[in-house]
């Protein structure tokens, strides 16, 4: 216990240097994040237009989820250098998988009666896709954005090796410095960042996928 | 190809729908349906009947291009629906499936919209259509229009389905077995509504069933559907009167004259007042117990009960207070047996 208390202590003589820190662990998730759903979503759209697309972009998204988080921060390095960028882009990589498939998945899932029926009263594939099939698919797709958000979190302490900053500066040098409270100051609220980033993304899928009566009753 | 597109004087098309010639082949090479050959009256309702398989529904998703002809063609309102754009054709062509397609998650307001907002009209003519058809289906707009699909119960399920289906104010409706999911209590009443509503709203109807008798309730004409071909396009009351093969027989059942009563209405068989044999007892059968007496429109099936219920032989048949006709028992029985 009294580790805990010592990192609290350490986070509090340093709160300039954790400020930062944070900021910069932050930045990497969000923008990772805002950018792996913009190109993540628009690709699991068009890749359940046509199964040859659908193979090649679930094989691609497989393959970089396969690759250990430490092993895509290290490729990035020879790519593109040190740095927050280079950090950004390996997060980024990570992040996409779990939204395709989940996008992919929600998508596929909307019954083919349901498709029917919009197709039948005139909708363009177009129509279809963003009246029935996205609205349809809209929780799992932000299951998806959940688990992809968490994983980054944790991604982002890596972010470190290749100059990238965050808050796994010192998680990383409190280890190979056996300086234990220092390592807690670190993980510790990147713990509690990426629960609450769970949460918060919980209490939206619950909002999307919950009984629309109960739903307008918290709103009226 | 010679098609006979035959207008009225008026300049009305007389047949809505011509399938001519029409053979669809899957790519997986089942052919569906086989050189099928027929014309949809307008503002009649024609069913397609037949076992699972026979290419019933394949035909019917002909007319709005769901799937395409492999041969022949499919005429709407006298154009070749593969000239017609796809999805104008659609939205013109009110559609009603099986399990109903409702979309969950859009209102009962949003759901009957769809195909007014696709055709871009405005809010108020919307809204008003809205209230109009929900109105028509006994839900009142007040309580229903903000409820979810999954809110309703089965029967008012089918019901936003097919308000949903003439929202864009439809010559042609195509109905794939839209009572089929529900219970035998509910689909009775649903049935009796809509022949009701077809009265109102005058759309030509293609209604897609495996049951015979829904067939011959619902049904101006049926397209009795044997695997991929059609054996016999005729009304109720001729496929149960002179069925071509034994199929449409066997399909028909072994009920036949029980059903011909059903189909023949009263005043097809009724004598008039003049001729009949006994106007005594008419008389005093018209002025006693209203249910003792018929309405032109009832079916014979109808008269034969209430002959049962009352132990009578005769019944009279009343319009508007005045005696019109008179049905006996054994014309009845004629008809029955006419059948079997």
């Amino acid at each position: 216990m009294s580790v805990f208390i010592q990192g609290w202590q350490f986070l509090f003589t340093n709160q300039a240097e954790f400020l930062t820190l944070l900021k910069e662990h932050l930045l990497m998730v969000v923008i990772a994040e805002v950018a792996a759903i913009v190109v993540a979503i628009p690709l699991a759209i068009l890749a359940t237009q046509n199964d040859t697309a659908k193979s090649v972009v679930m094989s691609i998204g497989n393959v970089t989820q396969t690759i250990p988080t430490l092993a895509v921060i290290a490729l990035v390095y020879p790519l593109l250098g040190i740095g927050f960028n280079s950090a950004v882009f390996g997060i980024w990589l990570y992040a996409l998988l779990p939204i395709l498939t989940n996008t992919v998945t929600g998508i596929e899932d909307v019954d083919d009666k349901t498709i029917n029926a919009a197709r039948g009263m005139g909708m363009t594939d177009w129509e279809v896709i963003r009246r029935i099939q996205l609205p349809l698919a809209l929780p799992v797709i932000f299951a998806g954005i959940r688990t992809s958000s968490v994983i980054n979190v944790g991604t982002a302490y890596l972010a470190f090796f290749i100059g990238g900053g965050g808050l796994g500066l010192w998680v990383i040098s409190g280890i190979q410095l056996f300086d234990t409270p220092q390592m807690i100051a670190g993980a510790v609220p990147g713990a509690l960042l990426a629960i609450s980033a769970d949460l918060f993304f919980a209490s939206i899928e619950r909002y999307l996928g919950q009984d629309p009566d109960v739903n307008t009753g918290i709103l009226a | 190809m010679n098609t006979i597109h035959t207008r009225t004087p008026e300049g009305d098309l007389m047949n809505t729908i011509e399938f001519e010639g029409v053979t669809k082949v899957y790519d997986d090479g089942t052919v569906a349906i086989e050189d099928v050959s027929y014309s949809v009256e307008s503002g009649t309702t024609t069913v397609l009947v037949g076992p699972s398989g026979c290419g019933k529904t394949t035909t019917m998703k002909l007319v709005n291009r769901l799937e395409d002809p492999s041969e022949g063609t499919v005429y709407y309102e006298g154009d070749d629906v593969q000239e017609l754009d796809r999805i104008e054709l659609r939205r013109d062509v009110g559609y009603v499936i099986q399990e109903i397609g409702l979309f969950d998650h859009m209102t009962v307001a949003e759901n009957v919209a769809t195909v007014p907002e696709l055709k871009d009209w405005g809010r108020e003519r919307i809204n008003d259509r809205l209230n109009e058809l929900l109105e028509l289906m006994d839900m009142p707009p007040a309580e229903y229009r903000d409820q979810y699909p999954r809110e309703l119960s089965g029967g008012q399920r089918q019901r936003v389905g097919i308000a949903r289906a003439l929202a864009g104010e439809p010559d042609v409706m195509l109905m794939d077995e839209p009572f089929g999911a529900l219970d035998p209590i509910t689909r009775e009443n649903l049935q009796d509504e809509f022949l009701e509503l077809q009265q109102q709203i005058d759309t030509t109807i293609l209604f897609v069933t495996h049951s015979i008798d829904e067939a011959l309730k619902m049904g101006d004409k049926i397209a009795i559907y044997d695997v991929g071909k059609v054996v016999q396009y005729d009304t109720p009351q001729e496929i149960l009167e002179n069925p071509t093969n034994e199929f449409v027989e066997d399909f028909v059942g072994a009920d036949r004259g029980l059903k011909r009563l059903q189909v023949t209405q009263v005043e097809t068989i009724m004598t008039k007042p003049a001729e009949a044999s006994d106007t005594g007892a008419l008389a005093a059968d018209g002025n006693g117990n209203v249910a003792r007496v018929l309405s032109p429109t009832d079916s014979t099936q109808v008269a034969l009960s209430r002959m049962i219920q009352f132990d009578v032989t005769r019944l009279p048949v009343v319009d508007g207070g005045t005696v019109v006709g008179e049905v006996t028992k054994d014309t009845v029985y004629d008809i029955a047996k006419a059948g079997a």
